[in-house]
């Protein structure tokens, strides 16, 4: 943003480069999935709720649909059982979408080294971020959720297009 | 209103079903009631049934395997956690299952909260409950293969990730693509 | 150039992974008769629905709007943690039983601490006893308030969710004092609790107790006599109290249609039976009922809180059977013996006898039982979780069955399933 009001002149008019702009749009609404699976869904919840206030960051809105989200939390454990499901839900989101990685059952299997966790849901969907712990803090959350940001503030078009 | 006096469950119903009763034990203020399989569903309805007993609650059905090298008359027990929600206390029906034939009757006509418990055993340790009116699995996938809580079941333990291994694992493990 | 924003190929899931598409032959005798010839609609809701509380499938047969068969789907969350638990000794356990009901971790603690120490016959020090039982109620606050919030959210009552979770954070930050962790504690262990109560615990419980009662009066302002409210939930979701029994349900459920049973009652545990307590009963078993029947109990469990607050006994917080329960750090230096003990109870942990014992106590959902059978070695031979959710949920297709489709995600929220909790 720092293009945006450095060079915001008299005129109001505004220059910047595309990608910036593009990526602006992206990180400052980018709208997750509303997708809970166990335990980390109540932190996930949390950092939605009064204290800690996901809002601030262009998050307040959980979509319940697939097709109008760009980020899944995929917060919790991902068993055997609903592993297709996830995958699914990513495969019906529309690009360009990211997938963060809520806890250490998420990315790793955490606890759960058995037959029915799917040992980090890196398997199904390719992850952007992993947030560890059991649960996260919401902070840890937030910070998962901004270090995303900052990567997709990296970004440019030219990579979309080429793929 | 006016409640019948308590009867001694035990003696109740090695009274009324003198063949049923294989072994009476008694651990920590828990009575069980080792049952003949063939025979847990008329003493599941007279324990729920006669006045005096009233086991009218069916807290949970459990399993167990005592696979490898079980001293028990089956490799199987299943257990039946009655209550009495009138006099407060509770009981243990437990009967034995050989390996071989793991089947005993179902009492989802007993307790219709049976229903799912002993779906759940099915799905868990692939004990058979025979007039079960819906006997699919409740917890894993249909297509799974094997029942995962068996002794014999491995746990599906995957290696873990260490700095001196990360590359070996990364190497077969099935990361996804876009 | 235009770029390709939205890439309109899905990509091809792999054979294995793909989910079940089942054909209608394979629901005969599951659903009626009416669905076969294509009169009645199928619908499936979930595993991922915003109003299922986690990942509940519910296949639904519709007329019209109304519900003719509803059939639930659980699984979704099967971790494995019985299995998992049989892999370790008995106290490494304790931290998975956190992770089954995750709205009320030290309920699941509780239980099976009470089943290693029936097993075992671990004594327990009145101190931890009272610390049990004032986690125990802070826990079944923080569980209901999560309930009320997302139930309310459900219903379309938005600015309950905030303000429940707001009160929840308090609670969060007093377990994150005694265990340092906000949510999955592993406080209360077996023969007591990990530590003593630190000393900013008490302040901030009298705080908090002096504070929340004005909160709750102002979710009952929102809630309690609001039209809207009445209309959505009176009447809806009724459990007969002989249903409800036949069918295996428990806790406030059940006591929202008037039986009274309470476990801390009935059975006491942890010295329940020395506060004075009352257990609120409904009348009518319907959605609206077991929303109160929460509400008074949130008050009760103040109650309770706040005489076992004052009466704190001295003394251990944990049992000092040195066969189980390791010493205290500042002892291994002193002691070989502590070192002993430690060491081993570290790497090998304690026998328990090759026999079972089955615990059950009230926790926020309903009865939670703990079956477990030792193998006279370090390890469990079985360990089975009975869970209220579990339970509920088996029991929501009948309850649910003649409802219209909007009733039914206030039927779910009422009956307080936790999906953890039912799959384990």
């Amino acid at each position: 943003m720092g293009v945006i009001s450095s060079k915001l002149g008299n005129m109001g008019v505004v220059t910047t480069t595309l990608d910036t702009a593009v990526n602006w749009a992206r990180t400052g609404a980018m709208w997750p999935l509303l997708f809970g699976l166990a335990c980390c869904a109540i932190e996930m919840m949390a950092t939605q709720a009064s204290d800690y206030d996901m809002s601030r960051f262009g998050m307040e809105l959980n979509r319940a649909s697939p097709r109008q989200s760009d980020l899944i939390i995929v917060a919790g454990r991902v068993t055997r059982k609903m592993a297709p499901v996830v995958r699914q839900l990513y495969d019906q989101m529309a690009s360009p979408k990211w997938v963060l990685a809520m806890g250490d059952c998420a990315s790793c299997g955490g606890v759960y080294n058995n037959y029915a966790v799917v040992q980090g849901v890196d398997e199904i969907i390719p992850v952007d971020v992993y947030v560890a712990g059991c649960p996260p803090r919401p902070e840890q959350l937030i910070h998962g959720v901004l270090t995303l940001h900052e990567k997709v503030r990296g970004e440019s078009l030219a990579q979309w297009v080429r793929e | 209103m006016h409640i019948p006096k308590a009867l001694d469950p035990v003696e109740a119903v090695k009274g009324a079903y003198p063949n049923a009763v294989l072994d009476v034990v008694q651990f920590r203020d828990e009575t069980t009631l080792v049952i003949h399989p063939q025979e847990i569903v008329s003493v599941a309805r007279f324990l729920r049934g006669t006045n005096g007993l009233i086991y009218n609650y069916l807290s949970d059905i459990s399993s167990v395997d005592y696979f490898p090298d079980y001293n028990r008359p089956g490799r199987f027990g299943v257990c039946y956690h009655l209550l009495s929600m009138l006099y407060t206390r509770r009981i243990r029906l437990k009967v034995y299952l050989p390996e071989d034939e793991p089947v005993v009757p179902t009492v989802v006509n007993v307790w219709p909260a049976a229903n799912w418990l002993e779906r759940e055993i099915y799905d868990m340790m692939g004990i058979i409950f025979e007039g079960h009116p819906d006997l699919r699995r409740v917890l894993m996938p249909d297509d799974w293969d094997g029942h995962p809580l068996r002794r014999d079941a491995p746990l599906g333990y995957e290696t873990v990730m260490f700095s001196f291994n990360v590359d070996e694992i990364n190497k077969h493990k099935p990361y996804a693509q876009e | 150039m235009v770029a390709p924003i939205v890439k309109v190929e899905p990509v091809a899931i792999p054979d294995s992974m793909k989910q079940w598409e089942g054909s209608l032959e394979q629901l005969r005798g599951l659903v009626s008769e009416r669905a076969m010839t294509g009169e009645t609609m199928l619908l499936n809701m979930g595993p991922h629905h915003p109003s299922t509380h986690g990942v509940l499938r519910l296949l639904l047969e519709l007329d019209g709007e109304q519900i003719v068969t509803c059939l639930p789907d659980v699984g979704y969350l099967h971790t494995g943690i019985e299995k998992s638990i049989e892999s370790k000794s008995y106290e490494k356990a304790v931290p998975l039983t956190d992770r089954m009901d995750y709205l009320a971790p030290m309920s699941n603690n509780m239980v099976f601490a009470l089943a290693v120490e029936k097993l075992t016959g671990l004594d327990v020090p009145e101190r931890a006893q009272v610390i049990r039982v004032i986690c125990l109620e802070l826990t079944r606050i923080n569980s209901h308030l999560v309930w009320l919030g997302t139930h309310a959210l459900d219903m379309g009552a938005m600015s309950v969710f905030l303000y429940c979770f707001r009160e929840r954070e308090y609670l969060l930050d007093m377990f994150e004092m005694l265990s340092g962790q906000r949510l999955m504690g592993s406080y209360i262990r077996p023969g007591g609790v990990w530590r003593d109560l630190p000393a900013e615990f008490m302040p901030a419980l009298e705080r908090f107790i002096n504070y929340f009662p004005g909160k709750v009066d102002d979710y009952e302002k929102i809630l309690t006599n609001n039209p809207l409210w009445i209309d959505r939930t009176q009447g809806i979701g009724v459990i007969e109290p002989d249903e409800g029994i036949a069918l295996g349900v428990s806790g406030p459920s059940l006591r929202a249609s008037g039986v009274n049973w309470d476990i801390r009652k009935s059975q006491p545990y942890s010295g329940y039976e020395k506060y004075d307590f009352n257990v609120p009963l409904g009348e009518h078993g319907d959605v609206y009922d077991r929303f109160y029947v929460r509400i008074l109990e949130l008050r009760e469990s103040l109650k309770i809180i706040q005489q076992a607050m004052k009466n704190v006994p001295g003394g251990a917080f944990r049992s000092t059977n040195r066969k189980f329960v390791p010493p205290p750090r500042a002892e291994l230096g002193r002691s070989m013996e502590a070192v002993i003990h430690h060491f081993k109870l570290w790497t090998e942990g304690y026998a328990a006898p090759d026999q079972e014992v089955f615990v059950a106590i009230e926790s926020p959902r309903g009865e939670i039982g703990c079956y477990l059978h030792g193998t006279g070695g370090n390890k469990p031979r079985r360990a089975h979780f009975k869970t209220p959710s579990f339970m509920h949920i088996s029991a929501l297709g009948k309850i649910a069955e003649g409802h219209m489709i909007a009733d039914l995600v206030g039927i779910i929220g009422s009956v307080d399933i936790v999906l953890g909790d039912s799959d384990r």
